[in-house]
């Protein structure tokens, strides 16, 4: 039977990057000097089971190289070999390596053999202890060892003796001990195997048998003399009792030979009393060269892996998700739940009067209903927990702590919040960015922290929550914090702000965000890689969300993102402005006042404001911005003033009147049309007019101007 | 046909074995590791049982040594599926009563062959 493999490749994949995360996160928390072997075990089964699966699926090379680690972490397993720092350094550049091979083999492209054999090497140098090993068993010399000292054969100079007898064959005292049947062999099964090797004699031996009443039908009492003839190896007669060995006497001697009867007395223990062969020794392993400057090579850093970082970063993106069952019994039962209401509504429709009016109007309700709660499990679908970013940071700050020699601790909180998918995958590169930047300019030297009089070792604290309609992500570190002084003083320097502007806190920190502003004295490798905060800004304002800076000089900064919990769908208020329609995101709704037309005050140069309690807010006039002219125009005179918050300012959006809530599916208006200012997206109403999505933030940034 | 119960906790791994043998006829139910796997075997009798040796929660041999103190378990064949090279562990498996083992990679012919063997 041929069986298309590839099937299985997508899950096998899927498998080797959990895995791999798995041993990954394992070594990250392997403490040199307390050794938890369940950790280790588990990173030694990720290594065995991405083994398994390749050799299976035909990825020899991956196959190769994972028995390389599998052997180190069998040995620190057995406790025969000591984790050390280096050891786990080496395993975490395996895991990438391996990583990256996965990847190509994926994509269908070439595996990058000199990555691989770098890491081969480095892997071989720790599994012979350091020194340049000079002797090295590879993989398949060691591969066909396995397949050795099967079975208790026939002397050995039967082997090396040509058979001379016309008659090839052999002769093969078999007795079974008592227990054979109860590993669920069977001899039967074993004759018959021999009699397809060639024509099969056998001789029963009963005299061991007891009697009736002694018998115990679950033992195994009878020998058997057989004689199998044929041009046959002695590998397939050993392949065949292969599996019983150590369960039976027995003797296997060519034809020509005279075959002492095997022993015709049996003992009632099973204790194997023959010979069983014992494992051979290792038969000696090939040499294999190892140039010297191996080991340099392995303990030579950043240069090329700093290459491999971008590769690294696209595995990110996943093509499939897992869900969790109990989300699709939901989902299942919501279904089940639309199915009932649509049919009661049938049958209310087959034969309807205006009696029936009633029954209609509540399967209706009922139906909305459940067209929500089933929207809404299908959005729980999308949503993952943010753990799927969060796992990756603790090696990024592991790696690149040690490359600048300061002691830092990462403190993942709230890794199990959910976020919708899309947002998931985007939010990685601007989190790394800004944990980077915590790393590199953040968190002092341990020295400087000491003469702070800070402990030495810098936190970092990665947490998100939810918060109305968004998630919320911190990244905290009790670094040195932002110098507002120095700020103003290079923003002045650069041209960004003239001098004698008075700026508030807040707008001097967001003065990093600025294009061109850069505040790190010398660029390093790890963070200034001519990717500034700007773009950090504008990718998550893409994403709907916000980012903002709450720095104390000595003690640390907080850097929070507002995010979305969903990029799909958005719970709105609708507006109507003229004739035309407006949805408002709610979340950023704070209140909404009916007004005339005497309540706001003009202010010189500033346009018109309204004062809410003891506040004077920007009024957006949305006829004018929007240049709607249609409708009722002494409607204008009175009209609903909309609050809302956007980037932390306030503004007031002057509209007709307020329509209903509800929620809307989000239309790209790039996608189909181009980007328009003020405007987030589009939708379709029920009755299929387009109403435009406002950008509150990006309102509220026009009204500041 | 017979029934099979296959265990293993690599995903790909199951499928593929389960695939293999359900094309071939057989009815095959898929356990993720010993307790599910011992879980399923006390619900119903199957006729064989392959299963993987390193698994979490309850590994392959352990598996095999419980089951094998079921009384319906007593003579049914059991065989592990194993990438140690070494004969320790298929001592070890034998020692709590297996019925014998295949040594990964292994391609869906031989796996057929050799569950032929057991269930002939």
């Amino acid at each position: 039977m041929s069986i298309d493999m590839s099937q299985f490749h997508q899950v096998f994949f899927e498998e080797c990057f959990e895995g791999l995360e798995a041993m990954e996160s394992g070594l990250l928390t392997l403490d040199m000097g307390d050794i938890d072997s369940e950790v280790i075990n588990t990173i030694f089964r990720g290594a065995h089971s991405i083994k398994g699966g390749s050799g299976t699926f035909g990825f020899t090379v991956v196959a190769e190289y994972t028995h390389i680690m599998e052997t180190l972490l069998d040995e620190m397993r057995d406790g025969r070999r000591k984790v050390t720092q280096p050891a786990v350094d080496v395993l975490l550049g395996s895991v990438d390596c391996l990583r990256e091979m996965l990847t190509a083999i994926q994509n269908e492209q070439d595996v990058n053999d000199a990555s691989v054999a770098k890491h081969k090497s480095a892997l071989e140098v720790v599994l012979n202890g350091g020194s340049v090993p000079e002797k090295l068993a590879t993989p398949v010399e060691q591969e066909s060892v396995k397949e050795e000292l099967v079975i208790n054969t026939a002397p050995e100079v039967a082997q090396e003796e040509p058979i001379e007898s016309q008659e090839q064959g052999w002769k093969i005292a078999f007795c079974p001990y008592l227990d054979l049947l109860k590993t669920g062999n069977d001899p039967v099964r074993l004759f018959r195997e021999l009699n397809e090797l060639g024509e099969l004699t056998t001789i029963v031996n009963i005299q061991d048998v007891p009697g009736f009443y002694e018998l115990d039908p679950e033992e195994c009492n009878i020998s058997w003399d057989l004689k199998v003839v044929g041009d046959i190896s002695d590998d397939e007669i050993k392949e065949i009792f292969n599996w019983v060995e150590g369960d039976c006497e027995m003797e296997i001697q060519p034809l020509t030979k005279t075959v002492k009867a095997a022993s015709a007395e049996k003992k009632n223990d099973s204790e194997p009393v023959s010979v069983i062969a014992d494992p051979l020794p290792s038969p000696p392993a090939a040499p294999v060269e190892v140039k010297p400057k191996v080991a340099a090579e392995a303990k030579k850093s950043s240069a090329q892996d700093s290459d491999n970082e971008a590769a690294k970063a696209t595995t990110a993106k996943a093509s499939s998700i897992r869900v969790d069952t109990d989300k699709i019994d939901t989902l299942i039962n919501m279904v089940g739940e639309v199915v009932i209401t649509q049919s009661m509504l049938g049958l209310v429709g087959e034969n309807f009067s205006m009696d029936k009016v009633g029954q209609l109007k509540r399967g209706l309700a009922q139906l909305e209903r459940h067209t929500r709660d089933l929207q809404q499990s299908v959005m729980n679908i999308r949503m993952l927990p943010i753990s799927f970013v969060f796992s990756r940071f603790p090696r990024l700050v592991h790696d690149i702590s040690s490359k600048l020699d300061k002691k830092i601790v990462l403190k993942l909180v709230g890794e199990n919040t959910e976020v919708d998918k899309a947002v998931v995958e985007l939010i990685n590169d601007p989190l790394v960015h800004l944990i980077r930047n915590s790393l590199d300019h953040g968190i002092e030297m341990p020295a400087d922290r000491v003469a702070a009089g800070k402990p030495e070792t810098g936190t970092i604290e990665l947490k998100a929550y939810h918060r109305g309609g968004h998630i919320v992500i911190e990244i905290t570190d009790d670094g040195r914090g932002l110098n507002k002084d120095k700020l103003l003083a290079k923003a002045i320097e650069k041209g960004l702000v003239e001098e004698n502007n008075l700026l508030t806190e807040k707008q001097i920190f967001e003065l990093i965000f600025m294009p061109g502003f850069s505040t790190a004295e010398q660029l390093t490798d790890i963070s200034g890689r001519g990717v500034g905060m700007d773009v950090v800004r504008r990718n998550i304002q893409s994403l709907g969300g916000n980012i903002e800076i709450i720095s104390e000089l000595g003690k640390g900064t907080t850097i929070a993102i507002h995010l979305p919990l969903t990029l799909a769908i958005l719970d709105g208020q609708s507006v109507a402005v003229g004739e035309e329609t407006y949805i408002v995101p709610l979340v950023s709704i704070i209140e909404s006042i009916n007004i005339t037309e005497r309540m706001l005050n003009k202010v010189a140069g500033k346009g018109e404001t309204f004062r809410l309690r003891n506040e004077y807010l920007p009024v957006i006039r949305m006829r004018g911005i929007f240049n709607v002219n249609s409708g009722n125009p002494t409607k204008s005179k009175e009209g609903v003033l909309v609050v809302v918050e956007g980037q932390g300012e306030l503004c007031c959006l002057l509209v007709d009147e307020l329509l209903g809530q509800q929620q809307v599916v989000i239309k790209s208006l790039e996608a189909n049309y181009r980007r328009v200012e003020g405007v987030s997206g589009a939708t379709i109403l029920g009755d299929g007019s387009v109403a435009l999505i406002l950008d509150v933030p990006g309102l509220v940034r026009f009204s500041v101007r | 046909m017979a029934s099979i119960l296959a265990v293993d906790d690599s995903a790909s791994m199951r499928k593929m074995v389960s695939f293999t043998l359900r094309a071939a006829g057989y009815d095959v139910e898929e356990a993720v590791d010993g307790v599910d796997a011992l879980e399923k075997a006390q619900a119903r009798k199957f006729d064989c049982v392959v299963t993987d040796v390193n698994m979490p929660n309850k590994d392959g041999i352990t598996l095999i040594r419980d089951l094998r103190a079921l009384p319906e378990y007593k003579f049914i064949p059991m065989l592990m599926l194993t990438t140690e090279s070494g004969i320790e562990k298929k001592q070890e498996g034998k020692a709590a009563g297996a019925t014998g083992w295949m040594v990964k990679p292994f391609n869906p012919d031989q796996l057929l062959k050799t569950l032929l063997k057991v269930l002939g």
